[in-house]
């Protein structure tokens, strides 16, 4: 994820191009060849579970279980492009005013169609257990947790 | 362009070897030029399909180990590597090699050595050939099949035990498959109940892990004859092959392999054929899941109603399409480089008559092989040459 240079928050950034496509992640050009023209931050989108999973053979330095989503955004009227998705993991809910409601981090109560918001996480799985070189890419990004 | 001929082929046993992949390459590789009645050193071209041996071994340059090994030398040698689908892009390289004029006689070695790795590193291994942004997340490609399947059971009103009875099915045939990791049956029950992987899909909708190798020599049609009588060789008739999205979650149907649509046309138009004419297909069914949306994008069933097909026996092997005869990856085993040349070694033996307790009344046969979850793709169909 990149820093937001003027809040030093966090970016969920998808990238928009010349022909109002979105995509995330962002790629040198669009599906159709457009150039890219900007970026959109999804952190500040909700979306909708399209599908999800729950992996009990996860590999090194990720977290198992792991519940996984491919998720659909809500990117308001004004966008007439293809969909925008992302794939994540997904956040257990948190208690409500009352303590009540949480999920366990094992046993994430989701479903097709929940509604999610982005919530950040500083590190999705542990750089270097696994084969990918650490430096070679990000470890940060954006879980998704259902909202009521 | 060259019509292209398989004249002979080979597989070793799949499952847990002691080999490393340099000898199980050359198993099968000499086993295949001894089908085909040629030396090493007749090859002019010599392909190797692997995806990962430098990974899983540390043992690259294994086309140039191979072509010493079998004395092949001075063969042009390459490796080619499209991940789980390196079979199939070798068998689309090999008849390229010989349509375009370039070789007169090309041997394709598939192999892979994988059971010495940890089932973590393995799916490690195999998962770095994600995007970074999924990669981070700790997807695997059976957390794509558990995301797939859940999609499809949802939204084309399939039920659970659908995905089941592939398994069953697969089983059932490789019981009859001397080189198949497992040669035993399995009930629905034992499907329905093992352990979970990647809700919903569960320990036996997935193929194994595994070691093997299989291997294909390949001429001009028009001198197939000195090798091996007709009847006793097969036609390359058509090969197509595609590539989808690299991050899964851009493709507009998350249920529709692209590529598998792509790849099939073209190879469809090159044989002047269409889907009811295949007699007998092999598919990428590493999860039982594939095996469904691979049925449907070749245009052998409609959208959604590939699982239909399976409940009502249609792709059993005394069925009207019959699918994966040799038990598939799924009871075969997945040695990754080679899986699409072992797909195309069990039609080559099908529309050739060769395949004993397996065969079906085959003519024109199809291979559909896919890499990573649907990201690269060659469909190949043969036809007897009787």
């Amino acid at each position: 994820m990149s820093e937001n240079t003027q809040t030093d928050e966090p970016t969920f950034e998808a990238a928009e191009y010349a022909d109002g496509t979105v995509t995330y992640p962002p790629h040198t050009v669009s599906p159709n060849g457009a150039e890219r023209v900007g970026t959109v931050d999804l952190a500040e989108y909700e979306a909708r579970v399209v599908t999800w999973t729950t992996s009990t053979a996860t590999p090194p330095g990720v977290r198992e279980p792991n519940t996984l989503a491919i998720v659909e955004f809500d990117m308001g009227d004004g966008y007439d492009g293809p969909v925008v998705r992302a794939l994540g993991q997904v956040e257990p809910r948190e208690a409500n005013a009352d303590g009540e409601g949480a999920d366990d981090a094992g046993d994430v109560d989701v479903d097709i169609g929940d509604r999610v918001e982005p919530v950040y996480a500083d590190e999705l799985r542990e750089p270097g257990a696994g084969i990918r070189e650490p430096e070679s890419q990000e470890w940060d990004g954006f879980r998704f947790r259902p909202v009521e | 362009m060259e019509r292209v001929a398989v004249i002979g082929a080979s597989m070793t046993r799949f499952g847990q070897r002691d080999a490393w992949v340099r000898e199980l390459l050359a198993e099968a590789g000499a086993a295949a030029l001894d089908d085909a009645g040629v030396d090493g050193d007749d090859l002019d071209h010599l392909y190797v399909s692997n995806m990962a041996s430098g990974e899983f071994e540390g043992q690259t340059g294994v086309p140039n180990a191979l072509a010493h090994d079998l004395a092949a030398t001075p063969a042009y040698t390459a490796r080619i590597d499209q991940t789980s689908s390196s079979g199939g892009a070798g068998v689309y390289a090999a008849w390229q090699s010989v349509a375009s004029g370039a070789s007169d006689l090309t041997m394709l070695v598939g192999g892979e050595k994988m059971t010495h790795r940890t089932t973590s590193e393995a799916t490690d291994v195999i998962a770095s050939l994600t995007h970074p942004v999924e990669y981070k997340h700790g997807v695997t490609l059976p957390s794509f099949a558990g995301l797939t399947a859940r999609l499809y059971l949802d939204e084309y009103d399939a039920p659970r035990e659908s995905l089941g009875k592939v398994a069953v099915k697969n089983h059932k045939n490789g019981v009859d498959n001397p080189h198949a990791q497992f040669r035993k049956e399995v009930d629905l029950d034992t499907v329905l109940d093992s352990p979970v992987v990647a809700d919903p899909l569960r320990l036996y909708d997935f193929c194994p892990i595994t070691d093997g190798s299989a291997a294909l020599v390949f001429c001009p049609e028009s001198v197939a004859e000195e090798y091996a009588p007709e009847g006793e060789y097969a036609v390359i008739s058509g090969i197509g092959g595609a590539t989808d999205t690299h991050v899964v979650h851009e493709r507009a149907d998350p249920t529709t392999m692209g590529g598998v649509v792509d790849s099939s046309e073209v190879a469809y138009e090159m044989a002047d054929i269409g889907p009811d004419d295949v007699d007998v297909a092999e598919l990428h069914d590493m999860f039982t899941i594939l095996e469904f949306l691979q049925s449907e994008d070749l245009g052998f069933f409609e959208k959604g109603e590939g699982w239909k097909a399976v409940e009502e026996g249609v792709t059993d092997r005394d069925g009207g399409l019959p699918i994966n005869t040799s038990g598939g990856l799924k009871s075969k085993g997945h040695p990754l480089g080679a899986s699409g040349v072992a797909q195309v070694y069990e039609i080559y033996q099908q529309v050739t008559g060769n395949a004993g307790p397996r065969q079906v009344e085959a003519d024109t046969g199809l291979a559909c092989n896919v890499g990573g979850f649907g990201n690269c793709v060659t469909t190949a169909i043969l036809e007897g040459s009787q």
